[in-house]
């Protein structure tokens, strides 16, 4: 008899219940999609069933992530850069590393060749990955994951970066088939990595069609890599998916008023995204009247 | 009627941009370097390779992007790849003539901070963080660095060294085994600095109406002046014209 149990493939099922079942208290987990196809809707589900003590992986933690830290469930960030791309601050973020609120947050901070570099090696099951890094930089020495290592061959001094192997990836893709193979297409970041890399894979996807077309610039992840496929669309927002929505500029922009004082966010936050219950939406957030 | 003359801002997108030749591959960092790069394409760098961390190599955006990662990159891209493989095959490989950032603080060597100001554990301002910086600063083939010129930005002494720009004298960066030569250019919005044989940054230029003490005070440390001080030719009515119009493209936060 064989040893290898066949593998399970991908269950098509509501977010809600996908994040009940498979994102527990404590757990490590990547919500990955760099600038485009961030899961938005998956951040919100797990806020609103309250996973606290979360390991927040991502490269850019992006609004989703200022929005979790605020939110008191994070108690640890992996990151290598926590900016609003092009508006300035994540204040949530600041305000977590610089007075503890709503709970202090432990940072574990990469640069972003490291990081992707450490999603590889997860992806590959290997131990570390391996670059040319950090060299110089104060980095090194603050992140325990890093290290220097010679090359065998050459004698040449390298950097070593710790393989990430979350406990769940979760993201978001235009496309999924009936049997729950995923297809994404245009910016693709490191969502391949983070799903190979993890023990769980959640996908939200736009819309479920009858069969994967190819195209340029696609990524298809296999339905037996991946745990549960969600159907949400919209779910990206107000991070867009390239052939179903544009970025949110203005939204990401308005984010800077919103976050900057706290009372304004705990309510904000009360209005558009807990008041959601029950329901596994992916609207784009309501939008403050300016 | 005249168009209002150059903002400050506006003298160190255009001297910025100026400094790009037509056909490198320059990869263009989040902030001030999106608009000089973009700015450039548009006047006399029309073959210019943008490449942008997100993936996308080739862009040629018809709006300014407000982020690195604006669908207007990806639709425009020549290829586009993902995070791992830009920062391996391309960054880390030296694939990058010119690496295009911005910084919070910046010393006399231009080595650059964009982590914390203030002590690590207990920050002052938490900065974003790294970043592409570290590696791009390392591997381009050289660096321009642009950034506002005030006394708390251009420090004697930097609160945490995110990437290399010459080392320190008893740390040099050619010690380190990089493949770029680092930042041949620190722009800023009162004149431009490069660095001098042993790798400390002196000024080199300084802009029409600005006067050489104002930079002098401006700077947090003693600041080392050129013999020859060039005067760079204010913005042409196309350039400013043309970068005005860029700006108009992109949402006001």
């Amino acid at each position: 008899m064989s040893l290898a149990e066949p593998r399970t493939r991908a269950s098509l099922m509501p977010l809600s219940d996908a994040i009940a079942a498979h994102v527990h208290d404590g757990d490590a987990i990547a919500l990955e999609g760099f600038t485009h196809l961030i899961p938005f809707a998956a951040g919100h589900e797990i806020i609103r069933q309250n996973r606290c003590d979360l390991t927040l992986i991502r490269m850019t933690p992006d609004i989703i992530y200022d929005q979790m830290i605020g939110m008191g469930r994070a108690a640890r960030l992996v990151f290598s850069y926590g900016g609003n791309p092009g508006v300035g601050s994540l204040h949530r973020f600041r305000d977590a590393v610089e007075n503890g609120w709503p709970r202090p947050l432990e940072v574990v901070e990469h640069s972003h060749a490291g990081m992707a570099s450490a999603y590889s090696a997860g992806a590959a099951r290997l131990p570390f990955g391996l670059l040319r890094g950090y060299a110089g930089t104060d980095l090194a020495e603050r992140n325990p994951q890093v290290a220097f290592v010679e090359c065998p061959f050459t004698g040449e001094s390298l950097t070593a970066v710790r393989a990430l192997n979350p406990d769940v990836a979760l993201i978001h893709a235009q496309h999924a088939d009936q049997r729950g193979n995923v297809m994404l297409w245009g910016l693709c970041g490191v969502q391949k990595e983070a799903v190979l890399a993890a023990d769980r894979a959640i996908v939200t996807v736009e819309e479920i069609v009858p069969a994967l077309e190819p195209r340029p610039h696609a990524v298809v992840l296999p339905s037996w890599t991946i745990t549960a496929v969600c159907v949400v669309p919209g779910g990206t927002a107000p991070s867009y998916a390239a052939g179903y929505s544009v970025r949110d500029n203005d939204f990401y922009s308005e984010w800077d008023a919103i976050s900057r004082d706290r009372d304004r966010f705990v309510e904000w936050m009360g209005a558009n995204v807990l008041a959601e219950v029950g329901t596994t939406a992916g609207k784009t957030p309501a939008r403050t009247a300016s | 009627m005249k168009p209002p003359p150059p903002t400050p801002e506006e003298m160190m997108t255009v001297t910025a941009a100026r400094e790009l030749r037509d056909g490198q591959v320059c990869l263009v960092g989040v902030g001030p370097p999106n608009a000089a790069a973009n700015l450039a394409r548009r006047l006399h760098a029309p073959h210019c390779v943008l490449v942008y961390e997100s993936g996308a190599i080739d862009a040629k955006p018809l709006r300014l992007p407000l982020s690195i990662g604006d669908d207007d990159l990806a639709a425009t891209a020549d290829e586009l790849v993902s995070v791992p493989e830009m920062f391996s095959y391309w960054i880390g490989a030296g694939r990058i003539d010119v690496g295009f950032l911005g910084a919070a603080q910046i010393d006399r060597f231009g080595n650059i901070n964009t982590t914390v100001i203030g002590p690590y554990d207990h920050p002052k301002v938490r900065l974003p963080g790294a970043g592409g910086a570290p590696e791009i600063a390392a591997a381009a083939r050289e660096v321009i660095v642009m950034l506002r010129h005030s006394p708390r930005a251009l420090v004697e002494r930097l609160d945490f060294v995110t990437s290399v720009g010459q080392g320190t004298p008893e740390a040099p960066r050619s010690a380190l085994g990089f493949t770029g030569a680092g930042p041949v250019a620190v722009i800023t919005d009162l004149g431009i600095m490069r660095p001098g044989s042993d790798g400390e940054l002196e000024l080199t230029a300084v802009y029409e109406g600005i006067a050489l003490d104002d930079v002098r005070q401006a700077t947090g440390w003693e600041l080392r002046i050129a013999e020859q001080l060039e005067t760079p030719a204010p913005p042409t009515e196309l350039e400013l014209q043309t970068l005005r119009d860029l700006r108009a493209t992109v949402p006001v936060a």
